[in-house]
């Protein structure tokens, strides 16, 4: 039965081609075909983690921007806040100022007028009494000459100063 | 698309080749009685010419080289100097019948067999030829995919490329790397070798006329010097552990190894068979399909041995049921590719698993009992 008899010239081509097939496609093809699919498949990995790191980067930046304006809202609210306080104090300060001020000036101008008041006063009392000394001269001579004369000039004397 | 043309040109290349190398045209005497068997193994068989048609008594077919080796000379010489048995050359015949038919043999003058002649017959056979054709070719084929590789690295696949890179990421991920483990980068090249070599045998093969045709897969010899490079691999390659199953096996009783070494004996037996089996689950497997497929169209002449009518009503069911066999043998085709290089990938991955614990806690529990 030649169909199960293995024959030896077939043997040697078939090993002889088969071997040298597998030196050639090992060295020509497969080397660089299993190396070239290993680095693709390396490069789209890393293409891939690089996305993926992109992604997580821009996400980072994201918060951080959002917690930026956040700051700066609060620090703008601040900002605010004490400039009111600022405001309040310096009108309850100039406010107060005033007031003092104002106080100050009636003071003085209380002392003033009493002043004037008791200078006033020591002048009609000086004025009163130069008067008093004038009616009483005066007197005297009417009462030297005319005892009802000198009663009418005091009378009419008396009656002036009353008027005045 | 350049490159595809240029592996067809390569096969165009071949047939011219030989369309200008003679045809040898013989007419035989007598019509004989059709011999279905025969036949059917006549097309399966290897022969030293490649038979193209035959219409009555003509038969047209592709001499080939006959190699002879005897007493350490060479003798070469075109098949067609036979003249389809009829001739004897240089003291050689190659009978068309009889018990050595198909095989070179020394003759004396009266045409007898020598019998005390030794002689080794190298001659480049139908199956050789196309073995060298279709390694050619795949060469070639990976070559050209080598290179286009090459020309835009980290690219999508384009055309042939992306057609090849299914197959080389299926043998390297669901073949080398699942039945190998980490090891497998040292057996890929062998075994994408082995998967394309015999895929595109077993597809060269389904094709019914020249370049294709040839039965190379299913032929017992090629089965053979594929299942020893598996063998002599597994030989070269296997680690101490695959060796220390082989001849002292832990985790089975002492009395199977001492004194006789029963263990060992059926471990070297299984490591035998293991190529063994490659090798006939390959040949079986072709060789039956084509059998089926020719089965049926011998159908056609069978019945036409009878009448000219039945073989016209057989004809169409003939057909038929060859598409259909044929459909099948495109299965095989893939199948059997798939299942050599997987059951040649497990039986490296045994050759180079690591140690096991468990199994040597197995080992200590049986020899504390």
């Amino acid at each position: 039965m030649e169909l199960i008899q293995p024959g030896i010239g077939l043997g040697f081509w078939m090993l002889l081609s088969f071997s040298l097939l597998i030196f050639l496609l090992a060295k020509f093809a497969w080397k660089p075909i299993v190396k070239m699919l290993k680095d693709r498949e390396d490069a789209i990995d890393e293409a891939l983690n690089a996305a993926e790191k992109a992604r997580e980067e821009i996400k980072d930046l994201h918060g951080k921007n959002e917690e930026l304006l956040r700051q700066a809202r609060e620090e703008r609210d601040d900002i605010l806040m004490e400039a009111r306080k600022m405001k309040d104090k310096i009108i309850e300060e100039a406010t107060q100022k005033a007031s003092e001020e104002g106080q100050r000036m009636l003071e003085n101008a209380k002392q003033s007028i009493h002043f004037e008041k008791m200078q006033a006063i020591t002048e009609l009392k000086n004025e009163v009494a130069s008067l008093s000394t004038e009616i009483a001269e005066q007197i005297l001579k009417h009462e030297l000459s005319d005892k009802k004369r000198s009663q009418d000039i005091i009378a009419e004397m008396v009656d002036k100063i009353k008027l005045n | 698309m350049r490159k595809t043309t240029y592996n067809y040109r390569l096969l165009f290349a071949f047939i011219l080749m030989f369309s200008f190398t003679s045809f040898t045209v013989h007419a035989s005497e007598e019509r004989e009685k059709l011999d279905a068997g025969a036949l059917m193994i006549d097309h399966i068989i290897d022969s030293h010419d490649w038979h193209i048609y035959s219409i009555g008594d003509k038969h047209v077919s592709i001499p080939l080289p006959i190699i002879i080796l005897e007493n350490g000379k060479l003798s070469c010489f075109m098949s067609s100097k036979f003249e389809h048995g009829h001739a004897t050359y240089k003291g050689y015949a190659l009978p068309s019948e009889g018990p050595n038919k198909g095989k070179i043999i020394k003759v004396d003058e009266e045409g007898n067999k020598d019998e005390s002649a030794i002689i080794y017959d190298f001659s480049i056979t139908k199956n050789a030829l196309s073995i060298m054709m279709t390694s050619v070719l795949i060469f070639f084929l990976f070559y050209s995919v080598a290179k286009t590789y090459k020309r835009n690295p980290n690219k999508a696949p384009k055309g042939l490329q992306s057609v090849i890179e299914i197959a080389i990421i299926f043998v390297r991920d669901d073949i080398a790397k699942a039945s190998i483990g980490p090891k497998y980068t040292k057996y890929l090249p062998y075994l994408l070798t082995l998967f394309f070599f015999i895929i595109i045998n077993n597809l060269v093969g389904l094709i019914p006329i020249f370049p294709g045709g040839a039965n190379v897969t299913g032929n017992i010899t090629v089965c053979a010097v594929l299942a020893l490079f598996t063998f002599f691999i597994i030989i070269f390659t296997g680690n101490r552990n695959y060796w220390q199953h082989m001849f002292n096996t832990p985790g089975v009783p002492w009395w199977l190894k001492i004194p006789l070494p029963l263990m060992p004996i059926i471990e070297i037996l299984g490591a035998l068979t293991k190529p063994f089996v490659l090798m006939v689950r390959l040949f079986a497997n072709i060789t039956a399909g084509h059998i089926i497929g020719l089965g049926f169209i011998t159908l056609i002449l069978v019945f036409g041995e009878m009448s000219t009518a039945a073989a016209l009503t057989i004809s169409p069911l003939s057909v038929i049921l060859y598409m259909f066999i044929g459909l099948l043998e495109l299965l095989v085709a893939f199948l059997q590719a798939y299942v050599f290089t997987l059951l040649t990938a497990i039986f490296f991955g045994m050759a180079v698993e690591e140690h096991h614990k468990e199994v040597d806690k197995q080992a200590a529990l049986i020899d504390e009992n």
